[in-house]
């Protein structure tokens, strides 16, 4: 995973490496680094003590065991580890905590209702719209913030919103039916 | 079943010998009965031949080896175990299935233990699409026999003839006195153990009751709801994370180490043994940071580009390559009226599967236990042990249900990586690979060069076909058409690139060639592109599929637009037939080629589930998409250039046609597996159609990144 690393040339030091003195002034200078300290995440006020520069989705998968968001790339071409941050589609991979401080943050794992699936859930299992399940969090998040967007939207309107998450298996045309399934039942919720 | 040649990357099955008296399942499992399936010798044998020995090494079995077995508890749950892993091709679904339909329970009722060496039986590996084929059928039987064992129970229990007893439903029913016992009450108080042979006669196709049709895929709910836990979600107690410097090219040594810097931080501890260095920190950023202050410096020496692969690739030709023969290509093509003489490329691409590679190490008490996503995990088990010089009865390979292979998951490299670690670390490490290591250090789709060399008569009868794959692969290499004359090689080549197996390994290659080469071969006739294959086809299982596709694509009533193109590919693969019809379009003014339809018909024997075949037919259409139009490993000197989803495109939404498939069912024949073939199709029929809309023809894979080249 990318988490943000003030050393933003770091493949050069793989070669040459910093002198110690480098390393004290990174040490300290992480130490007065801002801290995160709590997150809402599936409406739940989570206690936490993080840099802020850390990717959300380390923070997620790492620290609070929400390990539905899955990493695919660590550069937000992908869309695996998407999330909703205050309802809106967000790639956690290259999102920092700090950014995401103070506002509600939606996970897979905060979809369900007392044990009932969301309806988009639902409309995956329905039209097979997986093999492998690894890109399937991402997707139905992904999905559920296109539909809180357009309720009812065109095939084209779905695959255009849907174009930034890869199914490498390539279940795509099972995910525009579940979603289309989804947005006639309701699903935006 | 031989391994095919071309999986450069496996190494041979380890020695195994399975001793049921040391293993307890009643502990782990509870009472009840377990049954198992002695292993066919000849397809034991068959399995090792080519690289594999076991046991005495002659390929024989010794007597205790067990292909499958399963535990049937007091409370009825069923649990099945196998070597095979799940990496969505979804054999977890349709191997339940078949269980189902000979114990005549539920499918809810039943477990499958899948791809754990200290508990499941040994398997060579996931890959050469022989689930269905071989595994499927082995565990027919050992459910067969467990359902024979649960009659004999209830028979004793009843002091009745077996004749009067139904097994239904996870009961055996007395049809006489309707007293019924749940599986659960007739194993209650057992320990019993039952090895059965091979002989054993599973329910016939035509009596399916529960394979043949769709059923959901088991476990679904753990994937829509973010449960389910790959190899990188998994956390154990004290668990650190790995991370791994890397040499800074192929080919390059290491000249100079310090981790001096990196090893004062507290908390991180690192690793260098020869040319491996590492680090393990408590969290991955920590890890990250100290990576990045070790200084390596790294010797590097020339390596081929990508600009001279091809060249290099016939260069260094195998010379001694042995080609296949019959009749005389050389009298053949002076009986042709015309001759084509044509080469066929494809570069490198990538697995890329959306689960990087990763593995979680753990020792203790002198046993190591790694999970990992991998498609052969006894292989891993053997990769360990040999690393660390340690006994494989020491070694413990775990693989949950995986996100993706494609082939390209066979080797346990990360594994070795995080127990390397994890040894001098002292606690468990979890090791994952960076998006772009996945696309440097993995292996590739091997890159080829195709030459065809052919004859025709006027009236479309192909009188010589001559046939060389440099590099590639064999796979697929030999022609299915009905042609006298016939001359075909493949030649090794030096690979500047790792390769390995892929989804459908060169026949992906060899379809395209083959297949743009007969529309070749049609336009100089003047031919129906179609009409001339049915001209040269004996196979009716391949014509079968050509004309299934056909009409529901409605090739012949096509109709001809500019910049719209259409393009149709058959071919046969590891028992499946498939043909790809699609219809593009070249969108303007960009020339992007736009796939706007496919239609694939597909045939492999007896169908298990038709809805999952369905969704892997789509599935190799869609990834095919990549391969054929845009996919590329771009390198030079070394380094991969595009070792990035940014960098490397990968089909989309937007890339992805209307979709349509044909299944034909053949009851009679039976179930071969369904995971490659369906790709191999997708290239030629897009090859075809870009020339139909345009007059190019485009005879190197892939054909359009970044559009046309008008």
């Amino acid at each position: 995973m990318q988490s943000q690393s003030p050393l933003a040339c770091s493949h050069l030091l793989t070669v040459h490496g910093p002198p110690s003195w480098v390393w004290q002034r990174l040490a300290y200078t992480s130490l007065t680094m801002p801290r995160v300290t709590e997150l809402n995440v599936n409406g739940i006020a989570r206690k936490l003590d993080i840099d802020s520069e850390r990717s959300l989705l380390s923070v997620l998968r790492d620290e609070l065991d929400l390990t539905g968001s899955k990493y695919g790339c660590g550069e937000g071409q992908c869309g695996a580890c998407m999330v909703l941050i205050a309802g809106k589609p967000a790639r956690s991979c290259v999102t920092t905590a700090g950014s995401a401080t103070g506002k509600r943050i939606l996970t897979i794992e905060g979809l369900e209702n007392n044990g009932r699936l969301h309806p988009m859930q639902e409309a995956f299992l329905k039209t097979d719209a997986l093999q492998c399940g690894y890109c399937t969090s991402g997707m139905i998040i992904s999905g559920v913030g296109l539909l809180r967007d357009k309720p009812k939207p065109t095939d084209a309107e779905i695959r255009h919103a849907m174009e930034g998450n890869v199914c490498r298996c390539g279940t795509y045309p099972r995910i525009v039916a579940a979603i289309r399934m989804a947005a006639l039942v309701g699903g935006a919720r | 079943m031989t391994f095919e040649p071309e999986r450069y990357e496996l190494r041979e099955g380890p020695a195994y010998q399975f001793d049921l008296d040391r293993r307890d399942f009643f502990r782990a499992l509870g009472g009840g009965i377990v049954v198992g399936l002695l292993v066919n010798e000849s397809a034991t044998a068959r399995e090792s031949e080519g690289g594999g020995q076991r046991g005495g090494g002659s390929g024989a079995t010794t007597p205790g080896d067990l292909a499958a077995w399963l535990h049937i508890g007091i409370d009825g749950t069923i649990t099945v175990f196998t070597g095979k892993t799940e990496v969505g091709q979804n054999i977890r679904t349709s191997l339940s299935q078949v269980v189902s339909e000979e114990l005549h329970a539920p499918i809810s009722a039943i477990r499958l233990v899948m791809a754990d060496t200290d508990l499941t039986p040994f398997d060579q590996g996931t890959f050469g699409s022989r689930t269905t084929p071989t595994m499927a059928p082995q565990l027919r039987k050992v459910a067969a026999s467990a359902r024979e064992v649960l009659v004999d129970l209830a028979a004793e229990q009843w002091k009745v003839d077996r004749s009067v007893l139904v097994v239904e439903d996870g009961r055996v029913l007395n049809s006489r006195t309707k007293q019924a016992l749940h599986f659960g009450q007739l194993t209650k108080g057992q320990k019993l153990v039952k090895t059965v042979a091979n002989d054993v006669s599973p329910t016939r196709t035509e009596q399916w009751k529960v394979a043949g049709r769709s059923a959901p895929k088991v476990d679904g709910r753990s994937f829509v709801t973010g449960r389910h836990h790959f190899t990188t979600d998994i956390k154990r107690p004290g668990m650190l994370y790995g991370k791994i410097s890397r040499p800074s090219a192929f080919g390059a040594s290491l000249a100079s180490f310090n981790g001096r810097a990196a090893q004062a931080i507290p908390g991180v501890t690192v690793v260098r043994d020869g040319e491996f260095i590492g680090v393990t920190a408590p969290s991955e950023q920590e890890a990250e940071k100290a990576l990045a202050t070790i200084e390596v410096r790294w010797n590097e020496t020339p390596q081929v580009s990508q600009g001279a692969l091809l060249e290099h690739l016939k260069k260094t030709a195998d010379a001694g390559a042995r080609p296949s023969q019959r009749g005389s290509v050389e009298t053949g093509m002076s009986a042709a009226d015309k001759k084509l003489q044509q080469a066929y490329t494809v570069q490198y691409i990538a697995h890329a599967p959306l689960e990087p590679r990763a593995a979680v190490a753990e020792w203790r008490d002198s046993r190591l236990t790694v999970w990992t996503g991998t498609q052969r995990p006894f292989g891993v088990r053997s990769e360990l042990a040999q690393a660390f010089r340690i006994p494989e009865s020491q070694v413990r390979v775990i693989v949950p249900d995986t996100g993706s292979g494609y082939g390209g998951k066979h080797t346990g490299e990360v594994a070795v990586e995080a127990a390397r670690l994890a040894k001098a670390a002292g606690r468990p490490v979890k090791l994952v690979w960076t998006r772009e290591e996945e696309f440097t250090w993995a292996y590739f789709r091997p890159a080829g060069v195709i030459e065809i060399s052919s004859g025709i008569r006027n009236d479309g009868r192909i009188t010589a076909w001559e046939f060389h794959n440099y590099n590639s692969g064999n796979s697929g290499l030999p022609t299915p058409y009905d042609i006298e004359n016939v001359k075909q090689a493949f030649h090794n080549s030096d690979s500047p690139l790792r390769q390995g197996s892929y989804r459908g390994l060169a026949a992906t290659a060899n379809h395209f060639a083959r297949e743009v080469h007969m529309d070749e071969l049609a336009r100089l006739a003047g031919m129906d592109p179609l009409e001339f294959r049915y001209k040269n086809l004996k196979d009716d299982r391949l014509r079968a599929v050509l004309e299934a596709a056909a009409e529901r694509f409605n090739w012949v009533g096509r109709k001809k637009s500019p910049d719209r193109g259409f393009g149709v590919a058959g071919g046969y693969e590891k028992g499946g037939y498939i043909s790809t019809i699609t219809e593009i379009a070249i969108d303007r003014p960009s020339a992007g080629v736009r796939v706007v339809r496919a239609t694939a018909a597909f045939e492999c024997g007896a169908i298990v589930n038709p809805e999952q075949l369905k969704n892997q037919i789509e599935g190799s259409i869609v990834q095919g998409i990549g391969g054929a139009l845009f996919e590329e490993i771009t390198f030079e000197n070394g380094r991969i250039l595009n070792p990035k989803f940014s960098k490397y495109r990968v089909p989309r939404f937007s890339d992805t046609p209307t979709i349509e498939v044909v299944l034909i069912d053949r009851k009679d024949l039976a179930p071969a597996g369904a995971g490659e073939t369906p790709i191999v199709g997708i290239a030629p029929a897009l090859g075809n159609a870009i020339f139909d809309a345009t007059g190019i023809r485009l005879r190197s894979l892939p054909m359009a990144p970044g559009g046309l080249k008008v």
